[in-house]
């Protein structure tokens, strides 16, 4: 245990001993017991472990703990619960494996609707790999905190996300 | 495993200098790949390059664009004028993984992964991009086309840090960006291209063809002095002396050869009056 690193965690400051290797996403889990951040690839590739630093949605299994000193970091356990019913009306999720991951993403998108004048959800939530639901779903859920009419299941479809 | 925190530029190249074989660490997107069981990889050192600030911000001037050592894609992704005039950065910067890589990789950290399939690269070099090296020894330029010397082998001493990437501003009358994979998002590419013609001349770069990225000598020649081609086996003669492909678990050599054939052919049959 050799680096103290500190930084602000969902509003409040923390500051943490950490082995120099460990991840951002094992620090979360393992030391500060915030196990919302869940692990599916390990290799930046499904986005079950997003979170926000500094603002902006990243893989935390893709982030050294040292990087994040003095940094802005934001979890899953920080959204308000109430922001899921599109989620659960829209049938964006299923086994749950993928959701806290698709859920900051899909509402980092929501907070920030003017990148869709440039780029589509699926674009924006292409990062975030779900195996049960078909994309649809998440993609009307993320419309409906917009308050727009979804590209994804109802009306027209696109063929697929990738 | 030791880490180095640099807060400074001037500090981290002091700390690079002092230690041979210490590996800068920018984004860390390319590093932390299944790092928990890379236990070989915790023996290292590494100069932690995330808090210096004076390499983040692209800065323009009348005759150049300079991305900094730590410009990320995204911040190239939501820059409107770096998209106005360097529109190539831009699309390629949008194959990048999605938000969560953009977010964090770096454009000079795509440089020296020296990946032959990096996505970054090709426009760069399409763009005649020239790589600012320095160390405590001072400062070093590299135009990109000549950086590398063989498959992840580059002209960077283990003591010299990417700390800008520069650019000429010129008009361009032409520029693509094609990247093939099995996959729209979130894939490696299995041919990548990126093409322009400026007043300097046509540029021709190809990625995943070759054990670095590269520019394509035969086929600008090609395009400087118009040839009537008829179909894109036309082609192959001049791909086949620019670029070595292999077969590797994401394709194989012949379909990467036929791919970079038609695509090219498809996209410059327009301006080069093709049928």
């Amino acid at each position: 245990m050799s680096l103290t690193v500190a930084f602000t965690l969902n509003g409040g400051p923390v500051s943490v001993a950490v082995e120099e290797p460990e991840r951002l996403l094992d620090t979360l889990r393992y030391r500060l017991g915030l196990t919302g951040t869940k692990e599916g690839c390990g290799e930046g590739e499904c986005g079950a472990c997003t979170v926000y630093l500094d603002g902006l949605p990243v893989n935390s299994c893709l982030v050294p703990t040292y990087q994040v000193r003095g940094a802005r970091v934001e979890t899953i356990e920080a959204l308000d619960p109430d922001q899921l019913g599109p989620f659960l009306e829209q049938g964006a999720t299923q086994c749950g494996a993928c959701t806290p991951g698709v859920v900051m993403t899909a509402l980092w998108i929501s907070a920030h609707s003017e990148l869709l004048e440039t780029h589509t959800v699926r674009e924006l939530m292409a990062g975030n790999l779900c195996r049960c639901t078909g994309y649809d779903g998440i993609v009307d859920a993320v419309a409906t905190t917009i308050g727009e009419v979804g590209e994804g299941g109802t009306g027209k479809r696109e063929s697929t996300a990738g | 495993m030791k880490v180095l925190l640099a807060e400074r530029v001037p500090e981290a190249l002091g700390l690079l200098a002092g230690d041979g074989a210490a590996i800068p660490v920018a984004g860390g997107t390319d590093l932390l790949v299944h790092w928990p069981v890379r236990v070989e990889a915790h023996d290292r050192t590494y100069v932690d390059l995330s808090r210096l600030e004076d390499l983040k911000p692209p800065r323009w001037s009348d005759r150049e664009l300079v991305l900094g050592g730590l410009t990320t894609y995204w911040d190239v992704i939501r820059d409107e004028r770096i998209g106005r005039e360097f529109p190539l950065l831009v699309r390629a910067a949008r194959q990048v993984g999605a938000i969560q890589i953009q977010a964090r990789g770096t454009w000079a950290g795509n440089i020296v992964n020296a990946s032959p399939a990096a996505d970054g690269v090709p426009v760069l070099m399409a763009y005649d991009a020239v790589v600012v090296l320095e160390s405590w020894r001072g400062r070093e330029e590299v135009p990109l086309d000549r950086f590398y010397t063989g498959y992840k082998e580059m002209r960077r001493r283990a003591d010299q840090l990417v700390v800008a990437i520069r650019f000429p501003r010129r008009p361009y009358s032409y520029q693509v960006f094609e990247k093939v994979g099995s996959r729209r998002a979130q894939a490696i590419a299995k041919v990548g291209l990126a093409v322009t013609r400026s007043d300097a001349g046509w540029r021709v770069v190809a990625a995943s063809m070759a054990p670095t990225i590269r520019r394509c000598p035969a086929i600008e020649r090609l395009l400087e002095v118009p040839t009537p081609l008829r179909a894109p086996d036309d082609l192959l003669p001049a791909i086949a002396s620019d670029v070595a492909p292999i077969d590797d678990l994401r394709s194989t050599a012949e379909y990467r050869r036929r791919v970079m054939a038609r695509v090219l052919y498809d996209d410059l049959r327009g301006p080069c009056g093709w049928r």
